[in-house]
């Protein structure tokens, strides 16, 4: 398959990075090569096959239903690019 | 003297020869003095490193040392560290101050390990030269015997690699989501050992690709590995997909021996194409290994071919879902504009460099609607199919010997320009990860150039040991004693 740019652009949509047309462009030749060279894969016989979705040690647990408070807020909030107060400041979105 | 080890300073400062401090003082003395040639730190901190000195030394005074008392590592700088800056090598975490510390480095903390600061990395661990870091390349502190050229340490653990290689570390922690601890290992003469998906937690650990990740030790020897693979693992109820399981004593398996031991020589690992000197290396190992008393299997993997684009395909879908956290809103970097939506765009953008902008696309593409069957799923199938070529071949064998790479360290301005070449670096380290087994790759010899090339070992799940027993008499048949260009003396 071959990825034009408005496909390039639409991924760069969903994933929310920011790119222009230009750069559309050349990263759609490279994102062709590499989907070029994964199509190898197509080859392979996998009827009946499940996937495997990890190495399989992962189990289902539940912690009690207790507080606990391993995070201080203001050592959270002290990475937060802009606060007023205790909160998240981010920019108005709404008319 | 020649280089001091973890197991030797640990003795020595249990016997009282030499202080923490004096320990401390000498990493971060040699730490500032190659750093600007090799670029193995991003951050430092020498006041964190002497206080963490000063505490194994009164307990040392009093007798009651903890297993790492004194012993200086360097954490690579995916590992949140409460308090110390933790960017990941990227421009979107490079102002980022963990509030918290993760699992795998409270545990070594907790063992009284000295941290003298973060390693460099590739961005978010995605790639295999050191090379797509925001704060600049590492150098490999070897060079070739015929040029200066400045060569890769190969990645993403190429921080912690070179810093124990230079001697600006006695160990380090590094992470492996297709062969980021092995093949940084190889390429600098280190050991590196990735434990099976699940020993130690990857709580605190910034994910690239979820289902892949594990966190291992870099050192010189396997004795060393093995020492802080101890304090590493562990079962953790924060890690859901850490295991439930008992660790071992690794130090006592290292001299089990392989007398009666089953070893396998995959033959998809021996392609036309692999350089004369590499498998040279590897028949050497094979012969040692059958000196000591090995039996020589010859086994087939066959899917194994399909390991690199299967990798590609799961690490990138996974990297696209974790990375999507990276919003500019709660932490990290945040470029202003007038919509929610072009503020993530514009923070995005600019956080993230090239490489890992184009495997955030990749991911997107191959989970997006009409696609993800097509290539997730299907993935994720073939993904089984190999797991299942390794079970189908660890019911005959104990372990696997394969090299480590397919090239010795390549010189940066070398670096290919095509991604899927570069992928290429990792396809003796990717087929083991996929099926989330334990595999360690260490120094055995030098090319033509007088650079380190490395073989590896891959054992059963949860079966470390075995790979620790067989690295031994590999470890002492090769006595692997040179040294990089870059290297600061150990302490006398």
């Amino acid at each position: 398959m071959s990825l034009d740019t408005e496909s390039v652009m639409r991924i760069a949509k969903l994933a929310r990075i920011g790119l222009t047309p230009q750069e559309c462009a050349e990263v759609g030749s490279e994102l062709d090569h590499i989907l070029g060279w994964v199509e190898q894969l197509k080859n392979v016989d996998v009827t009946n096959v499940p996937p495997m979705t990890g190495a399989g040690v992962a189990t289902l647990r539940t912690r009690q239903d207790k507080v606990a408070l391993e995070n201080d807020g203001e050592d959270v909030l002290g990475n937060a690019p802009l606060r007023r107060g205790p909160f998240y400041a981010v920019p108005k979105v709404v008319e | 003297m020649s280089r001091m080890t973890l197991t030797a300073t640990r003795d020595a400062l249990r016997a009282k020869k030499i202080s923490a401090l004096e320990v401390t003082d000498h990493f971060l003395a040699a730490a500032e003095r190659l750093n600007p040639e090799i670029n193995a730190y991003i951050t430092l901190d020498p006041e964190g490193a002497r206080a963490q000195a000063k505490a194994s030394d009164a307990r040392l005074a009093k007798g009651e040392a903890l297993p790492l008392d004194g012993l200086p590592l360097a954490v690579k700088d995916l590992f949140c560290t409460k308090g110390v800056r933790t960017t990941a090598a990227s421009a979107i975490l490079k102002d980022f101050v963990p509030p918290y510390e993760s699992t795998v480095t409270k545990n070594l903390l907790q063992d009284g390990a000295v941290f003298l600061g973060k390693a460099n990395l590739d961005e978010f661990a995605m790639g295999s030269t050191n090379m797509t870091s925001h704060f600049g390349p590492v150098t490999n502190p070897w060079k070739r015997a015929s040029s200066e050229q400045r060569l890769v340490p190969g990645g993403s653990s190429g921080g912690s690699a070179a810093a124990v290689a230079a001697g600006m570390a006695l160990g380090a922690t590094g992470t492996d989501t297709g062969g980021s601890i092995r093949q940084p290992a190889a390429f600098c003469g280190i050991t590196g050992v990735k434990p099976s998906y699940g020993r130690c937690s990857r709580f605190g650990t910034i994910a690239f690709a979820s289902s892949l990740d594990q966190a291992g030790p870099m050192a010189a020897n396997l004795a060393d590995c093995a020492l802080l693979l101890q304090s590493m693992a562990g079962f953790d109820a924060h890690d859901s997909t850490s295991a439930q399981r008992d660790v071992p004593v690794y130090a006592d398996a290292l001299n089990r021996g392989v007398k009666g031991l089953r070893v396998g020589i995959p033959k998809e690992y021996r392609p036309d194409t692999l350089p004369a000197e590499i498998q040279a290396l590897w028949d050497q190992g094979i012969a040692w290994l059958r000196d000591a008393g090995a039996h020589i299997v010859d086994v087939s993997l066959p899917h194994t071919q399909h390991g690199l684009p299967v990798y590609y395909i799961v690490a990138l879908a996974e990297a696209s879902s974790n990375l999507a956290r990276y919003d500019g809103v709660r932490f990290g970097t945040r470029v202003a504009a007038d919509t929610l939506d072009g503020l993530y765009e514009a923070s995005r953008r600019a956080g993230f460099g090239e490489e890992v902008r184009r495997r955030i696309l990749m991911g997107t593409h191959v989970l997006s609607s009409g696609y993800y069957d097509a290539y997730y799923l299907h993935a994720q199938k073939v993904r089984t199919l190999i797991q299942r070529d390794f079970d189908a071949v660890f019911a005959n064998v104990d372990v696997l010997l394969t090299p480590t790479a397919p090239s010795a360290a390549f010189a940066q301005d070398e670096k290919p320009r095509d991604p899927v070449q570069v992928y290429l670096n990792d396809i003796f380290t990717v087929p083991a990860s996929l099926a989330g087994l334990p595999a360690l790759s260490l120094p055995t010899g030098l090319n033509k150039e007088g650079l380190p090339l490395g073989l590896q070992l891959i054992g059963r799940a949860f079966e470390e040991e075995t790979m620790f027993a067989a690295g031994r008499v590999l470890e002492d048949a090769a006595s692997f004693t040179h040294r990089p260009a870059h290297f600061a003396e150990g302490l006398s």
